[in-house]
């Protein structure tokens, strides 16, 4: 479904990203991992619109995706640190959006009714803590039913009950044949939920497999582990 | 309307300065009507409001809005809008309301108590100075992204073209007041949009006589037809020229 065909971007002198290509199908489950400043969250904005790549092409469906905005109907994305007109309270952001997005589809509200965000409607988004703001990112991305998902750290910043949550949720999209992109530090928190592992480092992608390969060559049964081992092979 | 205007529309007048700025426009124009004998010495006076606040409230109000915006922009733009729409939105909303604020808080007191023609003179030039300063103001807020910078760029050119210019013109007419500069003044003032406005608004006073030899080019140029439309052209394209680079870069940003 989503195509990067050959991004390179540079942030004045600092390359971020270079000549990466990948390819996510329908169904998957995609950890993105990689040490900070790797460029997971520049990879995920280039996808989005809100970086413009320096070179290559990035598909959605199999159409470039530059300077179009209507596939983003099909895309709910949770950023990694929300940031809302502070002078607006929740109600007032949600029904914005789903004003702006004026999609006829069923609202999926399980996450807002599980986080409770109702009672905290009139709350105003500055007056907010970072694991709130971060339960409205989360309400947000799955309020249209998107086909693709797109979570930058979407577990930080949450409490435990919170982030079980969420990752329940996640598990659903996933078996409703959902795309799902997720950014992650907390490796052990994805175990059950990955299919596919992409590991970048510096700006290119260092290794894009299944689950399932990594589990066989390693003889881990925990992703932290097997990814550890990896990189340890990989360093001497 | 487009949902994005109305947002930022609630949005200014929720925030309440906009009606202020109305309020107080309201209350110097109609005290100055009341207190000034003649309608004529009363627009003298409206026209240095109307060439000095105005322009600094739509610049600094429109430079703090955008970088305010910061937040709902980014927002907005992981939805399926597209990218343009978001800048165009704003600059609408932000020069709607100020242009409204304009029309109501001064020119209404301006419209009751001058003649039409010189009273749609008056608002026509105060409408246009406040759209140019919003969009100088866009064009600073996107130069740079740090705010205290973009705030200071906007405060500057409000210096430069409220005070600063009229010293360079000063100077230049004294310093070269033994040539014919008469008519290259002409083209200098196309070159700040208050000036611009100013000798639009004084020819219709018909106080120009008392300007002299220049006064008389001014009025040669300024007075006809043809002058007017392109004096209104060049408002029309300080609007347009600073806004479209703005939404030039704004295009290209990374977010």
């Amino acid at each position: 479904m989503i195509t990067f065909n050959g991004i390179s971007k540079k942030f004045g002198k600092l390359q971020v990203l270079d000549d990466v290509h990948l390819t996510c199908q329908k169904g998957e489950c995609i950890a993105l991992i990689g040490p900070n400043a790797c460029g997971k969250t520049t990879l995920i904005k280039t996808f989005l619109g809100m970086v413009l790549q320096d070179k290559g092409t990035v598909l959605y469906k199999g159409h470039d995706t530059k300077n179009q905005f209507m596939y983003r109907h099909h895309v709910g994305y949770m950023p990694q640190i929300g940031r809302y007109p502070q002078n607006m309270t929740i109600g007032q952001v949600v029904n914005m959006i789903k004003d702006i997005r004026k999609s006829s589809d069923l609202y999926d509200e399980d996450l807002m009714r599980e986080f409770a965000l109702s009672t905290m409607w009139n709350k105003k988004m500055g007056a907010l803590s970072g694991g709130t703001t971060q339960k409205v990112s989360a309400t947000l991305a799955f309020l249209f039913q998107p086909e693709t998902l797109i979570l930058d750290e979407p577990t930080a910043g949450l409490d435990p009950i919170a982030a079980e949550i969420l990752k329940e949720k996640i598990m659903q999209e996933k078996k409703n044949g959902k795309l799902t992109l997720i950014t992650s530090h907390m490796l052990s928190e994805l175990d059950d939920l990955i299919t596919e592992i992409v590991f970048m480092q510096d700006g290119k992608i260092a290794f894009h497999k299944p689950v399932d390969q990594i589990r066989n060559e390693t003889g881990e049964e925990k992703i932290s582990k097997a990814i550890a081992g990896i990189l340890k092979k990989r360093v001497s | 309307m487009n949902r994005i205007i109305r947002f930022i529309i609630i949005d200014i007048l929720k925030n309440r300065i906009v009606l202020a700025y109305t309020l107080i426009l309201a209350v110097f124009s109609w005290s100055i009507f009341q207190l000034e004998d003649t309608p004529s010495k009363g627009l003298l006076s409206m026209l240095n409001i109307t060439l000095l606040i105005v322009p600094m409230v739509s610049i600094l109000f429109s430079t703090t809005y955008i970088y305010n915006s910061a937040e709902f922009v980014e927002l907005l733009l992981s939805q399926p809008v597209k990218r343009q729409k978001i800048w165009t939105s704003m600059f609408a909303g932000l020069c709607s309301s100020l242009v409204l604020a304009f029309v109501i808080g001064a020119g209404i007191p301006v419209l009751i108590y001058t003649p039409a023609a010189t009273a749609l003179m008056m608002i026509a030039t105060g409408c246009c100075v406040s759209a140019i300063f919003v969009a100088l103001a866009f064009l600073s807020a996107i130069i740079s992204r740090d705010k205290a910078k973009g705030i200071g760029m906007s405060i500057l050119l409000w210096l430069y073209f409220a005070l600063l210019f009229d010293g360079i013109v000063l100077f230049l007419l004294f310093q070269f007041s033994e040539y014919p500069i008469e008519k290259l003044m002409v083209f200098v003032t196309a070159l700040s949009p208050i000036d611009l406005g100013r000798i639009m608004i004084l020819l219709k006073l018909d106080i120009s006589a008392m300007m002299g030899y220049t006064g008389a080019v001014f009025k040669n140029f300024f007075g006809t037809g043809w002058g007017m439309a392109i004096s209104f052209l060049l408002l029309l394209s300080w609007i347009i020229i600073p806004y479209g680079i703005s939404l030039h870069i704004f295009r290209k940003k990374d977010l």
